[in-house]
């Protein structure tokens, strides 16, 4: 019996003695921390991917209250994380512009790919292109093993029924991760506000990556888009074409006159329906037009 | 005479021949983790000589003033866990105040020092080895710097490893535990040391 109340009394007296004397010490060595930096560091999204060019979300936080860095660097956070810094800070929000991943391929589906051999080995991307330069015939194109979709961190990469990655335009914060998983570099981050993209990546000669593309979209390098461009934001890169998007209008004429559809612009369809309704008006006031006169010199 | 000679053969059985990290195989967490540079090697050497120097001092007297007269010496792994757990605590206020950069070198292993069993495997062997107070004091301080010259040869070896053009698969951690491998075999050399 004795030697419980020795045990607890020894162990208790212990834990009194060194919690008294660390509450001294931490009196005593306090260091003082911007409360602004835990402040921030809490309404960042914390997944740490290094976006903003710093070691982690807390690193940031850090940059941001002792060494003014910009508060629109966190590309996960979007706006709503800009505009708790500037509060925080006491700063104008300046609205960032939020950039999103685009897939530069319109193949490396179950139905849409011509392949070379069937790939059974590790279910990487980097993996499979090194066997004879890939499982597709074409070899710029997506070797569809989904690295993209295991680099994201987000969800914002989805298989669709043809097993196609869609990127989910909500969900996708811009963090590049999918472009450094890419060993074909078919990604890029574009702005949002960006709509027409070449979605073709081959720098075979027109012929050849006509032939080798399962989706038949390829970029044959018919520089017809470069001629309509009203502000020549299409430049020719070896057979390909590439939009500058800092000069890009969004007018979509290079998707309307592209013969392969390798340029993709959603709202292509519905101005080529609106053009046809037009038209079609257009024509049926025509024949109206006709046929009053038609009647009007048969009473005549 | 004979105390200096008692202490000198000391002094080369801790930090050489029974070697903390690579005799006794105590504290590998820190070795490996901290030996990528220099100065944090240094600074955690630092810590760590300090903390077992005052582990090994209060231990010694909770040992001989406390669990000993009470006969509750079952109770030393928790005293001296608690003991140690404080003084890692108080290195780590006192280090965040003084050297901030050092603070942020060590990161998470600074309170690793706490569950780092080299700290408690220096304080149990004192009383196993039945040393006197002066005599715990010192074995805790060359134990600490044997683990100080290990880390900091490692950290030199990996600087310049890192430099070096290794195959990529080899890059980072496979290197480090070859050559933790080879410093090991290579302090084997000082078994046969007798003093």
């Amino acid at each position: 019996m004795t030697i419980i109340l020795y045990s607890i009394g020894t162990l208790g007296v212990l834990g009194l003695i060194y919690g008294l004397g660390l509450a001294f010490a931490s009196k005593k060595f306090h260091v003082h921390v911007d409360p602004k930096i835990e402040e921030i560091n809490e309404i960042l999204p914390g997944v740490n991917c290094g976006a903003c060019g710093h070691p982690g979300c807390s690193a940031y936080a850090e940059a941001v209250v002792l060494k003014n860095e910009d508060i629109d660097k966190c590309a996960p956070g979007g706006d709503e994380v800009i505009k708790h810094i500037a509060e925080i800070m006491g700063m104008e929000a300046s609205s960032a512009d939020k950039k999103i991943a685009v897939i530069h391929c319109q193949s490396g589906g179950k139905n849409n790919t011509f392949f070379r051999y069937k790939y059974q080995g590790i279910a990487t991307c980097k993996a499979a292109i090194l066997i004879s330069g890939g499982p597709n015939l074409c070899n710029y194109g997506c070797v569809y093993q989904n690295d993209c979709i295991a680099a994201c961190k987000f969800d914002a990469i989805h298989l669709n029924d043809n097993g196609m990655r869609i990127v989910d335009k909500e969900k996708c914060t811009g963090c590049s991760a999918c472009v450094v998983a890419c060993p074909r570099n078919l990604i890029e981050l574009v702005s949002s506000k960006k709509r027409v993209h070449v979605l073709c990546t081959s720098h075979d000669k027109g012929a050849v990556s006509r032939k080798l593309c399962g989706n038949k979209t390829a970029c044959i390098g018919c520089m017809l888009c470069l001629k309509k461009c009203p502000k020549d934001a299409i430049e020719m890169q070896d057979n390909l074409a590439v939009i500058n998007y800092d000069k890009c209008i969004n007018c979509g004429l290079c998707a309307d006159v592209c013969p392969t559809s390798a340029i993709f612009d959603p709202l292509k369809e519905v101005r080529a329906k609106k053009k046809a309704e037009a038209k079609a008006k257009a024509e049926a006031a025509k024949k109206k037009l006709e046929e009053k006169e038609n009647n009007v010199s048969k009473e005549v | 005479m004979e105390f200096v000679a008692k202490i000198f053969s000391m002094a080369i059985a801790a930090i050489f021949v029974q070697n903390f990290v690579l005799a006794r195989f105590l504290g590998l967490c820190p070795y490996i983790g901290v030996s990528k540079k220099l100065d944090s090697a240094l600074g955690m050497g630092m810590a760590v000589i300090f903390v077992m120097t005052m582990a090994s001092t209060f231990t010694w007297l909770i040992q001989t003033y406390l669990l000993v007269p009470f006969k509750i010496e079952f109770l030393q792994t928790i005293a001296f866990i608690l003991t140690i757990a404080s003084l890692v605590q108080l290195v780590e206020m006192v280090i965040q105040k003084t050297a901030p950069a050092l603070y942020k070198a060590l990161g998470v292993f600074l309170p690793l020092i706490t569950t780092n069993c080299a700290v408690l495997g220096v304080a149990i062997l004192n009383i196993n080895e039945k040393f006197s107070f002066i005599e715990a004091i010192l074995n805790g301080f060359f134990a600490g710097l044997g683990f100080t010259l290990v880390l900091l040869l490692m950290a030199g070896i990996r600087e310049k490893l890192d430099k070096a053009e290794l195959p990529k698969s080899m890059k980072g951690m496979p290197i480090a535990m070859i050559v933790a491998g080879c410093m090991a075999l290579a302090f084997f050399g000082f078994a046969g040391l007798k003093i």
